[in-house]
């Protein structure tokens, strides 16, 4: 007979004790037999058999470029973060520990493809040739968004959970009602695929369904890029599903692969097959990346008042950055000038941000009706004009 | 060089909080700092977090105890740096956090709750002087012996608009209420608590009986009306200015004649109840105006001249083959007439959907234009607002136009003796170019008779 409380992975009945979290038996700390991975936490690069062919072409100097990315983008992140703590940002939401999961698929996305961000997507964005001082905006209160979604392929954050979801499914089926899909090899005006960006939070939204059943009706050319970062805010995992979230796309109709988030080489095979079946008609394809949020939520949360530090201290151990850096000394030599070259580069780029961010000017009062229609609206320029009127009231305004 | 001292204030770390505790220092006096180096661990209502230092330099001051709750945007370490400004100090970002700007502004970064004493709010220019909106109409001048300022102060509920006038204080969906009923909001005194304008201040103001506020060759058109209590101009747009026009070509070009009848329509009520239980009619809304409707068809058969219309250019008269039938609907937009095209050709349940399909295109707003041209025969339900007739004016080159009553229980003789039966009035205007009195009294009665006893419609 077993003791009606011990804790039985996947089994909603159960809790965890002090001791199973300890000792790795959370079920948070492994993705299962099914995980698609290529290089284990411990820097080792293990062939998958399915997945090679996607990651063939990954030589030292393709590998080093991945490191370099994602160093850069965590020191962004951390610069970030510091910026709201000194008073100069409104709020930041943080990356730290998804740099893989967010450079793999980013990396992954040709120039023609489309990418829907959430809000936590700076790998992505930096992937897409969208500088980091263009997110300052956002998050300084003073843009909603600074970056062109047609020219970087980048549609603007959504701070709304899982809403691009609904955006990125219909601009999907765009795609394919435009046939800019299944095109001969090498064509780029008919080999488009979309790719959306959010976490496990976003799939308890119905957004989230109603993309996966709209995408799923018309074979939409979407891969739905799912962060399982194992939190939503305070909300465990287990308590918003009973299965692994990879498994509802079969649901749907489907496939949905689960790779390790936190190893940046599966995350750019698996998402270059996943975008490579979209954009070849194939779609849509769910990928739960891995992974795990090392920081909390946004700077306007605590992580440490619901979750243990013994989690964190777990998933320390499986860093995507470290395993990156092991590889490429044990494995292919690399010097250490590499490294410390680019920390200095993140370091100057941290620099070239908060340059940016102290010297970022308010924006003119009428930046809030530039942009809002395509052509102009009389109802938005009276408004404007009369919002004009009232700055120019003050004595001392422009 | 010089050092400098460089103090930071307390940011607020969270959205919205206005204080924190100070938990503990991690650096003292005299230590040196790097930028991003932790200096302190605080906790708010939110969480306890570590704030690392925005300077590099000297720990010059701890400007804090710990244990202490701070003032979100109060100094709390002071720190010397290098010398020279701190980095975005030389960029035009002006002020620091909480500072007043060379233009007097409080330099607002974001997350920085508001702090007792400095806020300060630019003053405005000149009085109530302050230049127009270009898009604003003309501020009325002021009445001479008031000066410009006192006008401002007579606006106790709203702030004041750049062109003198005031903003009254109405919630969106009260003035959404008040575009709607075209009340214009500067003309009402709020009755709300804080002197906000309520629905049923709007709905009081639109009820109002407009006034003749315009006195003949009146001087203040384009003004608002000075008073309360007051009329309100609006311009005549769209629908309201071609009703206008139709409304006037006809009454002043055809001479109206209007008859009415009162019937009984109990047979009517009844039969539409016994088909509304068939299958037939499972799927449309069969309304009295149906019956109507049907019996204008057939009476016109009997009846071309009602069908018809005067061509003076031409020195004709046009009989038409098919009846058009306009039902006269009232929508937000004004009044409508939509055709039912063909209408003799289709049955009772065609017309009956047809009606339905018509009101709701209708009162959307989204009849296209070509369904309103053309009509050969007009009934208007006046009955629905409650009213037993009307003389209803011609649509402009139809021959007539037929006015149904409201439909109501009424002392009836039956048979000798007073009963209590379903009734209702019928009121036929028609132009008297083309019909006489014979053929409009006919129509009319034949439309009553088919109401009275809907089997007839068997032996036509």
């Amino acid at each position: 007979m077993s003791d009606p409380q011990a804790w039985i992975p996947g089994d909603p009945r159960s809790r965890p004790t002090r001791e199973n979290i300890l000792s790795g038996l959370r079920g948070t700390d492994s993705g299962g037999a099914d995980l698609v991975q290529m290089l284990t936490p411990e820097g080792v690069r293990v062939r998958d058999e399915r997945f090679e062919p996607y990651a063939a072409d990954v030589d030292v100097a393709a590998l080093k470029d991945l490191y370099r990315d994602m160093v850069l983008v965590r020191r962004a992140d951390r610069e970030g973060n510091a910026l709201q703590r000194q008073g100069q940002l409104g709020i930041w939401v943080p990356l730290l520990g998804q740099e893989a999961a967010q450079i793999g698929a980013g990396r992954a996305l040709a120039p023609q493809d489309m990418a829907f961000p959430s809000y936590r997507e700076h790998g992505v964005a930096w992937c897409r040739g969208i500088d980091p001082t263009d997110l300052l905006g956002i998050f300084r209160g003073t843009d909603n968004g600074s970056w062109d979604p047609i020219e970087t392929r980048s549609h603007l954050y959504t701070i709304v959970t899982g809403n691009q979801c609904l955006t990125a499914t219909g601009y999907a089926m765009g795609q394919l009602f435009d046939s800019r899909v299944g095109g001969s090899p090498g064509d780029t005006g008919t080999n488009e695929a979309t790719m959306c960006f959010f976490g496990d939070g976003a799939t308890s939204q119905g957004d989230v369904h109603e993309g996966f059943v709209w995408a799923a009706a018309y074979d939409a050319p979407v891969v739905f890029y799912c962060q399982n970062n194992q939190w939503a805010i305070s909300v465990p995992l287990e308590k918003q599903t009973r299965v692994p979230l990879y498994q509802r796309a079969r649901g749907y109709g489907f496939p949905g692969i689960r790779v390790d988030g936190n190893d940046v080489l599966a995350c750019l095979a698996v998402s270059r097959w996943a975008l490579e079946e979209c954009r070849s008609g194939n779609g849509p394809v769910l990928i739960e990346a891995f992974t795990y949020r090392m920081d909390s939520h946004t700077t306007s949360d605590d992580a440490t008042r619901y979750r243990l530090a013994d989690e964190v201290e777990l998933w320390k151990l499986k860093d995507p950055i470290e395993r990156v850096r092991v590889n490429l000394v044990r494995e292919h030599g690399v010097e250490p000038e590499f490294f410390a070259d680019v920390d200095a580069e993140a370091d100057a780029l941290a620099e070239r941000l908060r340059a940016f961010c102290l010297a970022m000017p308010d924006p003119p009062p009428d930046r809030i009706f530039s942009e809002v229609y395509a052509d102009p609206s009389p109802q938005v320029e009276a408004q404007k004009a009369e919002y004009l009127a009232y700055h120019a009231s003050f004595e001392g305004g422009e | 060089m010089i050092g400098v001292r460089q103090e930071f204030r307390l940011p607020d770390v969270g959205e919205g909080l206005t204080e924190a505790e100070i938990v503990g220092w991690q650096v003292a006096a005299g230590d040196t700092v790097t930028v991003n180096q932790v200096l302190v661990e605080i906790e708010t209502a939110k969480a306890v977090v570590e704030l690392p230092s925005p300077f590099a330099g000297t720990v010059g001051e701890l400007l804090a105890e710990p244990g202490a709750t701070v003032q979100v945007g109060t100094p709390i370490i002071a720190i010397e740096t290098a010398g020279g400004p701190a980095p975005g100090d030389e960029a035009d970002a002006g002020a620091k956090i909480g500072e007043a700007g060379k233009d007097g502004r409080i330099a607002t970064l974001v997350g920085y709750g508001p702090r007792q004493g400095t806020a300060r709010r630019r003053p405005r220019r000149g009085g109530g002087a302050a230049p127009r909106s270009p898009s604003a109409p003309p501020a009325p001048p002021a009445p001479p012996g008031e000066p410009a300022a006192a006008r401002e102060t007579t606006a106790p509920n709203g702030s004041a608009h750049p062109n003198g006038e005031r903003v009254p204080l109405a919630t969106p969906p009260v003035r959404k209420l008040a575009k709607d009923l075209g009340v214009d909001l500067r003309s009402l005194a709020g009755s709300g608590a804080t002197g906000a304008i309520t629905r049923d201040d709007v709905r009081a103001a639109a009820s109002a009986p407009a006034e003749q506020a315009v006195p003949a060759g009146g001087t203040t058109a384009g003004a608002p009306a000075p008073g309360r209590g007051g009329s309100r101009r609006e311009p005549i747009r769209s629908v309201r200015k071609a009703t206008a026009a139709a409304m006037v070509s006809s009454a002043f070009t055809a001479p109206h004649v209007t008859e009415f009848l009162a019937v009984d329509v109990t047979a009517t009520m009844a039969l539409r109840d016994r088909l509304r239980g068939t299958r037939a009619y499972a799927e449309v809304k069969l309304t009295p105006l149906a019956f109507v409707a049907k019996a204008v068809c057939l009476a016109a058969r009997r009846t071309p001249e009602v069908n018809a219309s005067w061509d003076e250019a031409a020195g004709e008269i046009v009989y038409y083959d098919h009846v058009q039938l306009g039902i006269a609907a009232a929508t937000p937009r004004g009044l409508i007439v939509p055709k039912i095209r063909d209408a003799d050709t289709l049955d009772l349940a065609g017309l009956a959907g047809a009606l339905g399909e018509l009101t709701a295109t209708a009162r959307s707003g989204k009849t296209p234009p070509a369904d309103l041209a053309n009509g050969t025969f007009t009934i208007t339900n006046v009955g629905v607002f409650g009213v037993d007739t009307g003389t209803p004016i011609l649509n402009p080159g139809e021959a007539a136009i037929l006015a149904l009553g409201a439909i109501k229980p009424a002392p009836w003789v039956v048979d000798g003796e007073l009963a209590v039966r379903t009734v209702c009035q019928l009121a036929l205007s028609f132009d008297h170019r083309l019909v006489d009195g014979e053929q409009g009294s006919r129509f009319l009665a034949d439309v009553g008779a088919l109401l009275e006893d809907p089997g007839l419609a068997l032996t036509w």
